[in-house]
C-alpha cells in the first residue's frame, strides 16, 4: 500500500524530568517559654542569670519611657508617638548584640534599641515633641535617625554595610523594620543586593502582627516573613521576639557572620503590638480585646522577670527599686524636654545645605521678619 | 586640550574626580564592564577597579538608597540611572532621605551624593527613554539640580557637583551626548554651581533655558541677529537653587523674556522663572513672558517627538511676538 503526498508523521515524546533544585526550612529559636521557664540550655551570655539583669533593666527603661511619652502626648505636651509596648525585647535584644561601632538604622517604633545604643530619653522626647535636634544624637553619632516612610531605610543600611565592606572594616549595619515593611520593594531590593554582595547587614523584622489595621495574614501569604530571605540568597530565621535571650542570640550570630565576611541575614522576631499603632490610632476599630488579651501572656518583660525571680536574682524590692529608678530618669528627661525652648527660626534654613545658597537668603530673612520679602 | 563630546567629558570628569578623591565611587546598572549604556563610565572599571566602580543589580530605588547610606558613611557616591524615565523610582529616596538627611539630623549626617541620569528627547529612543522630568524634582528642598548644555560645561559642572557636600541631581541631555565636540581641558577645574551662564549677550530679548534646548536658543539668537535683534542667551545650568538674580538682571535690560524647556508647560520649571519675572521682575517687563516648551502631552514616541520639542522656529516666533509689544 502506497501513501502518496503524506509526510511521515514524527511523534515527539517530551519526557517529564523534574528535579528539586532548592530546598529551605526556617528555624525558630526560643530559650524561655511564655512562663519564663528555660526550654533548654541557654547561650553563653545568659549562662549566669544575673548577667541578664542589664537586658531586663533595658526593657523596663523602655517601657517606662513609652508610658511617659504616651502620658505627655495625652496631656498635649508631645506630638504623635508610637509606643513599643510588648515588643521591647526586639530592640533590647538586637541592640545589645551590637558593638558600639556597628551602625543602627531604626524605624519609628525602635526606641528600645535607640535607648540601648545611647540615644537619650531627652533626645527622643525632643524628636517626638517636634524638634529636629532630637535626631542629632550625642551618643551614637553614625546611627541613622528613625525611618518613617517604612522600609526605605533598608537600602541605606545596605549602603552603610557596603561602606564598611569597602573599607575592610569588621563592622555591621543593623536595620530594624516591621512586618508591613517586608511587603515593600525597598526591602526586597536591598536584601537582594546584600545577598549578591555579601554585605555585613542584619535586617531584623519586628513582626508585631499588625501594620496599623492590617494583620500579618493579610500582609503576606508566606508562612513566615523570614523565608523572604531565601529568595535573596541570605539566611533567614525566626526568633521568639518576646524572648530577649532568643533575639540577642539570633542577632549576635548574624552580626558575627556579617562582621566576619559571611554576608547578610534576615531575622524575623515574632512579637505582638499590645497597644495602638500610635497615639493617633484607636486599635479598637479593627481588633477587639479577645484578640489582644491572650498576648499579654508571655510578654517580654514579665517573661524575663519570671525567669530572674525563679533563679533568685530578682526580688519584689529589686523591681520596685528599678521601676522607681527608671521612672525617675525618664521624669527628669521629661522635665528637661519641657524646659527646652524651641530652636531659632533660622534653623529651618541653616541645615538645608552645608552653605545657605544666595537664593535662599531672602526667604530666610523674610522668615526672620526682616525687610526682604519672599521674592 | 583635546576635543570631547559631552559623554566623553562626563567620563573625563568622573575619572578626574575618582583620581583626586578616593571617596568617590561610581555605581549603577552596567557602569562597570559595559562602561554605561552611553559609555559615560567607559574605562573606569579598568582604571579604578571593582571596589570603586560597582555594577549594581537592577533596582533604581536601591541605587539611590545605597548612595544615601554610602554618603552618610563618608563616601562620595556618583550613581547612574540609565534613563530619566527610570529615575522617577528614585524620587522617594531623593525626597524623603537624600535631600533631608542633613536637615533631619541638624548636620550630624549629610548626603554628598550625585545622581546622574540622561534626560530629554531627540535621539529616537524607545518609550520612557526621552523624559524631561526635572520639574518632578525641583520642588524638593535640599536637592540641587544641575543641567549642562555642552561638553565643557558638563565637565566643569559635574566636577562641582561631585565636590559639593550636598546631594545633586545631574541631568545629562542625551541629545547632546554626541552632538558636538569642543575643547575640554581636563585640568580639574570646576564651574560654579548655583549660577546662570550668559552664553551670548544681547539687549533686546532674553532667551532663558537649560540643557539641550540651549542649542536651539543659540541658533534662534543667531537667526534673530540676522533680523537685527540682539538676543541674550542664558543657560540656567543650576535649576535649584535658582540664580534668579542673573535672569532678573538680564530682563531688567531687555524687558522681554522667552523661557525654553523640553518638559511640559504646566508647572514646568519655566513657571517658576515666569513667577520670578511676574514678581520682582514685573516692572521691567515690556511684554508678556513667553514660554516655549513641550506640550502638555505624554512624551511621544520617535515619529512625533520633534513636534513636541521646542524648535528654533518656535523660539524665534516667540521672540518676535515678544518684540511686537511696547
Amino acid at each position: 500500500m502506497r501513501v502518496i503526498g503524506c509526510l511521515p508523521q514524527r511523534s515527539v515524546i517530551w519526557r517529564m524530568s523534574t528535579s528539586r533544585v532548592a530546598e529551605f526550612s526556617i528555624a525558630l529559636t526560643r530559650y524561655l517559654d511564655g512562663n519564663g521557664a528555660a526550654t533548654g540550655p541557654l547561650p553563653g551570655f545568659a549562662a549566669a542569670p544575673a548577667d541578664l539583669l542589664p537586658l531586663y533593666r533595658g526593657m523596663l527603661r523602655t517601657r517606662s519611657f513609652d508610658a511617659k511619652a504616651v502620658a505627655l502626648q495625652r496631656t498635649g505636651r508631645l506630638g504623635t508617638f508610637a509606643s513599643s509596648l510588648g515588643q521591647e525585647a526586639v530592640g533590647v535584644g538586637a541592640a545589645s548584640a551590637m558593638a558600639a561601632e556597628d551602625v543602627l538604622l531604626p524605624s519609628f517604633r525602635d526606641q528600645a534599641a535607640q535607648l540601648w545604643r545611647g540615644v537619650t530619653p531627652l533626645e527622643l522626647l525632643l524628636y517626638w515633641g517636634g524638634d529636629e535636634r532630637g535626631s542629632d544624637f550625642a551618643g551614637p553619632r553614625e546611627d541613622f535617625p528613625i525611618c518613617v516612610p517604612v522600609a526605605s531605610h533598608v537600602p541605606h543600611a545596605a549602603g552603610v554595610a557596603l561602606a564598611m565592606k569597602l573599607r575592610g572594616e569588621a563592622r555591621a549595619a543593623l536595620c530594624l523594620i516591621g512586618d508591613g515593611a517586608t511587603s515593600k520593594g525597598d526591602f526586597y531590593e536591598a536584601l537582594n543586593i546584600a545577598g549578591v554582595w555579601r554585605l555585613p547587614l542584619v535586617v531584623v523584622v519586628a513582626n508585631n502582627q499588625w501594620a496599623i489595621s492590617v494583620p500579618r495574614a493579610a500582609q503576606s501569604a508566606g508562612e513566615t516573613l523570614a523565608q523572604k530571605a531565601i529568595a535573596a540568597g541570605v539566611p533567614g530565621e525566626q526568633v521568639d521576639g518576646n524572648d530577649v535571650i532568643a533575639v540577642r542570640d539570633g542577632v549576635a550570630r548574624a552580626l558575627e557572620r556579617a562582621r566576619s565576611g559571611g554576608g547578610a541575614s534576615l531575622i524575623e522576631a515574632l512579637t505582638y503590638r499590645l497597644t495602638d499603632h500610635t497615639t493617633a490610632d484607636d486599635a479598637r476599630r479593627y481588633r477587639d480585646d479577645a484578640e489582644v488579651t491572650p498576648h499579654w501572656h508571655g510578654e517580654p518583660v514579665a517573661r524575663l522577670r519570671q525567669y530572674l525571680v525563679a533563679n533568685g536574682v530578682w526580688s519584689r524590692e529589686d523591681e520596685e527599686h528599678a521601676l522607681a529608678g527608671a521612672a525617675g530618669e525618664i521624669e527628669q528627661a521629661a522635665q528637661a524636654f519641657l524646659a527646652t525652648g524651641p530652636q531659632p527660626l533660622s534653623a529651618m534654613f541653616d541645615h538645608l545645605f552645608a552653605r545657605l545658597p544666595a537664593s535662599l537668603r531672602s526667604q530666610r530673612d523674610a522668615a526672620l521678619g526682616g525687610e526682604a520679602d519672599n521674592g | 586640550m583635546a576635543d570631547a563630546t559631552l559623554v566623553e567629558a562626563i567620563d573625563l570628569a568622573l575619572a578626574r574626580a575618582m583620581q583626586e578623591d578616593a571617596r568617590v565611587l561610581v555605581l549603577g546598572e552596567d557602569v562597570g564592564r559595559d562602561g554605561g549604556v552611553f559609555r559615560a563610565t567607559d574605562g573606569l572599571l579598568a582604571r579604578f577597579g571593582p571596589g570603586r566602580v560597582l555594577d549594581t543589580p537592577l533596582a533604581e530605588g536601591a541605587i539611590a538608597g545605597l548612595s544615601v547610606g554610602l554618603a552618610a558613611q563618608g563616601f562620595r557616591p556618583v550613581a547612574e540611572i540609565q534613563f530619566m524615565g527610570f529615575a522617577y523610582a528614585t524620587i522617594d529616596q531623593m525626597l524623603n532621605h537624600a535631600a533631608r538627611l542633613r536637615t533631619r539630623t541638624r548636620g550630624r549626617l549629610s548626603c554628598p551624593m550625585v545622581l546622574r541620569t540622561p534626560c530629554g528627547g531627540g535621539v529616537h529612543a524607545p518609550e520612557h527613554h526621552s523624559e524631561s522630568g526635572e520639574a518632578c524634582f525641583t520642588n524638593i528642598p535640599g536637592l540641587r539640580i544641575v543641567v549642562p548644555s555642552s561638553p565643557r560645561r558638563g565637565y566643569g559642572l559635574l566636577l562641582a557637583a561631585i565636590r559639593d557636600p550636598d546631594p545633586v541631581l545631574f541631568l545629562e541631555p542625551t541629545r547632546l551626548y554626541r552632538a558636538m565636540r569642543e575643547p575640554v581641558s581636563d585640568d580639574g577645574t570646576a564651574l560654579p554651581l548655583d549660577q546662570c551662564a550668559i552664553l551670548r549677550e544681547g539687549g533686546d530679548v532674553a532667551l532663558v533655558g537649560w540643557g539641550a534646548v540651549v542649542r536651539e536658543m543659540l541658533a534662534a539668537a543667531q537667526q534673530l541677529a540676522e533680523e537685527g535683534v540682539a538676543a541674550e542667551v542664558i543657560d540656567v545650568a543650576t535649576l535649584v537653587p535658582l540664580d534668579a538674580a542673573s535672569i532678573l538682571a538680564s530682563v531688567g535690560t531687555t524687558g522681554r523674556c522667552v523661557i525654553c524647556h523640553e518638559a511640559p508647560l504646566t508647572a514646568g520649571f519655566g513657571a517658576e522663572i515666569a513667577a520670578q519675572l511676574a514678581g520682582p521682575g514685573l516692572l521691567s517687563l515690556l511684554a508678556p513672558v513667553e514660554r516655549v516648551t513641550g506640550w502638555d502631552v505624554v512624551m511621544p514616541l520617535p515619529r512625533l517627538e520633534r513636534h513636541d520639542m521646542p524648535s528654533v522656529a518656535r523660539i524665534v516666533a516667540a521672540a518676535r511676538r515678544s518684540l511686537r509689544h511696547g
